[in-house]
């Protein structure tokens, strides 16, 4: 449904996207993750139609999105990652326009903006100020006003950001509901929790490129580990750290107040780990095991966390 | 078209929904536009109401004096009442009254021996206020003719005073000829005063002016009104055109411009649907700034109505283009407001919506054609007060269309089409 091919983007010497491809098929969520200015938004200002790329393309439905008034972006809906409302009309008079601006008018716009404020959880404060509505209640909004068309492609730009977690979740619901419709969905975000939660696949950016991609279980594959093992140990000391992250099986050991966090390839090593922590001073209180996640990719891959760039 | 109303109704709904901008647009303008109208002379076919006040000091205690007043008082002009010297001063130095005028003892005899060359001139102390010369000049002016007429009245009417003239000239060191004739002078005088209705008249100064405003036709009075209601209207039209760049400008900050930019609408729909609801606006705004003046002040459109809507429309069209312009060339609402009101400003200042541009230095005047809003605001002056027909309208509608077609192309050529 939706395919983007090798696409490119540069502002002077920074390539903000560097041939970026991938597709997007009917009920799916494809999920781009990467860190502030990994090139999220810019691809995705290229998907919309906003920003021109300097090469590549951009299919919806085989079709190519060509010019201010291409008929493909009637299938588009785009979820600014910014409140994209005005906060001096009411909910229905913003969904009203933003309606018209696909083209809807009279009852099939009244009969659209019943249906996406029901989908929001938003009928009963349809004729309010939008500036009197809360942060999650607007994130609803910004989502309804691009599902107002109905479009078979919805481009959602980190459609979190800022809300607690209530209205997040409310927000995974809608879009799982629009995913079982059969809509396609392409998401930002940096949140690799929301991605995992809701994408079939993922594709990761970095500087502008994708540098892996494939669904969360095949990206989990990268990790370096297979499972994070967290020792609550009895000592305020651990003197043998680095013998620890020596030893056959272990990929990493760090040490935090009590608890020692070692990285294993097979959890079929964790008896003998045990074995040799309570001859080296390390007896323990409680063992708890942990899976890699999307973030241990990301840092197994760029050396950096998601967050913290 | 669908999309096209439905922006232009969001762009009203927003401006109206706003009640500082309604109050800018609307109410500043009516306010404004009065205070100036009434300082600038107001409506003139009303009775004047702004009788210069003149505190007049008698110290002769006179005849002459007496009548001098009492010819004052007459004065249409003028609002004259009597004043010790001492309070007169201090009520001309704290600005309570413009001008005072003082008429010293002994003034009728000192002034009958000085008509006729036969004693010093006396003096009469004008005391003016220095913010108000050209009062001071006026009265001056008046004072003049109604001391001739008084003292010239007493001198030729009066036998007594004739009598004390000519007991002076006996002692006088005036070559004989002259003392000569003045003592025949005197004798004529004498005799004039023994006729019936001798001394009602006196010289006067022997001419009148007749004073005419050129305004629509005869009978119809200048209103000030008219322009400053005008010019007050131009200026908030402007700083309205400055909102509508800012709007657009805050639409991209806001995210919203990558929403309409994602919706698959022409440019010629986005910019143009903002700049009718602003033309729309505009057209209101003068709608009922003239409407208010029509109403309460009596303005009226003298002249071609048709040129009058010709000149609204085109200006209207201008203020929407220059908005664009605005949105054009700013980077971001903060700095674009700045230099935006700068610029709107001196468009104002140089279109003579304060002062009329009559009152420029001439090179000023040359300079300030190139100024749009100056052809609006005389565009607006012709077709109210000056009363001209639709073939003086035709000037500034076609600078006004050409300005707005300029300002739209740079506008459209500048514009930063793609969403941040």
């Amino acid at each position: 449904m939706l395919t983007a091919e090798n696409l490119k983007k540069a502002y002077g010497s920074l390539r903000a996207v560097d041939g970026v491809s991938f597709r997007v098929g009917p009920g799916e969520v494809f999920g781009l993750l990467g860190p502030n200015g990994a090139g999220k938004t810019t691809t995705i200002g290229m998907l919309a139609g906003l920003v021109s790329p300097d090469s590549g393309e951009v299919r919806i439905a085989g079709h190519p999105i060509t010019g201010d008034t291409s008929p493909q972006k009637q299938r588009l809906g785009v979820v600014p990652q910014e409140l994209a409302l005005f906060d001096e009309l009411s909910a229905a008079s913003n969904l009203s326009l933003f309606g018209a601006l696909y083209g809807l008018s009279g009852a099939a716009a009244a009969k659209e903006q019943d249906r996406v404020l029901t989908l929001v959880g938003l009928a009963d404060r349809a004729r309010d100020k939008v500036g009197t509505f809360s942060g999650g209640m607007k994130r609803r909004l910004n989502l309804a006003a691009a599902l107002m068309h109905d479009p078979q492609v919805i481009l959602l730009d980190e459609p979190t950001v800022g809300v607690d977690t209530q209205s997040r979740n409310a927000i995974f619901d809608n879009l799982e509901t629009l995913k079982a419709a059969g809509k396609t969905l392409l998401y930002t975000t940096h949140y690799m929790e929301e991605a995992e939660r809701l994408c079939d696949h993922i594709a990761i950016m970095d500087h502008g490129k994708v540098i892996a991609s494939d669904t969360v279980a095949g990206l989990l594959r990268h990790a370096p580990v297979s499972s994070f093992v967290l020792i609550d140990l009895v000592a305020n000391q651990f003197a043998n750290l680095i013998e620890a992250a020596a030893l056959p099986g272990v990929v990493s050991a760090t040490l935090s107040g009590r608890q020692l966090r070692l990285g294993v390839r097979s959890m079929d090593d964790l008896p003998e780990l045990l074995r040799w922590l309570l001859g080296h001073g390390g007896e323990f209180e409680q063992v708890q095991t942990e899976r890699p996640t999307l973030e241990t990719v990301f840092l197994h891959l760029t050396g950096r966390s998601l967050r913290d760039t | 078209m669908t999309a096209f109303l439905a922006l232009v109704r969001k762009d009203l709904q927003i401006f109206f929904g706003d009640t500082r901008a309604v109050i800018m647009a609307f109410a500043a303008p009516i306010l404004i536009g009065s205070f100036f109208g009434y300082v600038f002379g107001g409506n003139q076919t009303k009775k004047d109401s702004t009788q210069m006040q003149v505190l007049f000091v008698d110290q002769e205690q006179g005849p002459v004096a007496k009548q001098l007043l009492a010819a004052m008082q007459q004065d249409a002009n003028l609002l004259v009442s009597l004043s010790a010297l001492e309070p007169a001063r201090e009520a001309v130095r704290k600005g309570k009254a413009p001008v005072a005028v003082v008429i010293p003892a002994g003034f009728g005899d000192q002034a009958a021996q000085a008509l006729f060359g036969s004693g010093p001139k006396p003096e009469i102390t004008v005391l003016f206020d220095p913010s108000h010369q050209t009062e001071a000049s006026m009265v001056r002016g008046i004072l003049t003719g109604q001391v001739m007429q008084t003292v010239t009245k007493e001198s030729f009417g009066n036998k007594a005073t004739v009598r004390t003239a000519r007991e002076r000239l006996k002692d006088s060191t005036m070559e004989p000829a002259r003392k000569a004739a003045l003592t025949e002078l005197f004798s004529s005088l004498d005799r004039y005063g023994d006729q019936p209705g001798a001394g009602s008249g006196g010289l006067s100064v022997p001419f009148q002016t007749k004073d005419e405003a050129m305004t629509a036709r005869a009978g119809v009075a200048y209103n000030s009104y008219a322009h400053s209601f005008g010019g007050m209207a131009i200026q908030f039209m402007l700083f309205m055109g400055v909102d509508v760049g800012i709007g657009l400008l805050l639409l991209r900050q806001r995210g919203l411009w990558r929403r309409f930019r994602a919706a698959p609408l022409s440019k010629t729909v986005l910019l143009g649907s903002r700049a009718a609801s602003a033309m729309l606006v505009g057209m209101m705004i003068l709608t009922v700034v003239f409407t208010f003046a029509r109403v309460v002040f009596g303005v009226k459109i003298e002249g071609s109505l048709l040129g009058f809507i010709g000149i609204c429309a085109a200006f209207s069209l201008m203020t929407a283009a220059y908005g664009l312009l605005i949105a054009a060339i700013g980077r971001t609402p903060e700095a674009a407001r700045g230099l935006a009101t700068l610029a709107t400003l001196l468009m104002v200042m140089m279109s003579g919506a304060w002062v009329p541009s009559f009152l420029f230095p001439s090179w000023m005047q040359g300079v300030t054609k190139a100024v749009p809003a100056r052809w609006a605001m005389d565009g607006l002056d012709a077709m109210t007060w000056r009363g001209l027909g639709i073939e003086e309208a035709l000037l500034p509608i076609a600078v006004l269309l050409g300005s707005a077609a300029v300002f739209g192309a740079i506008a459209v050529w500048r514009f930063r089409w793609e969403a941040d």
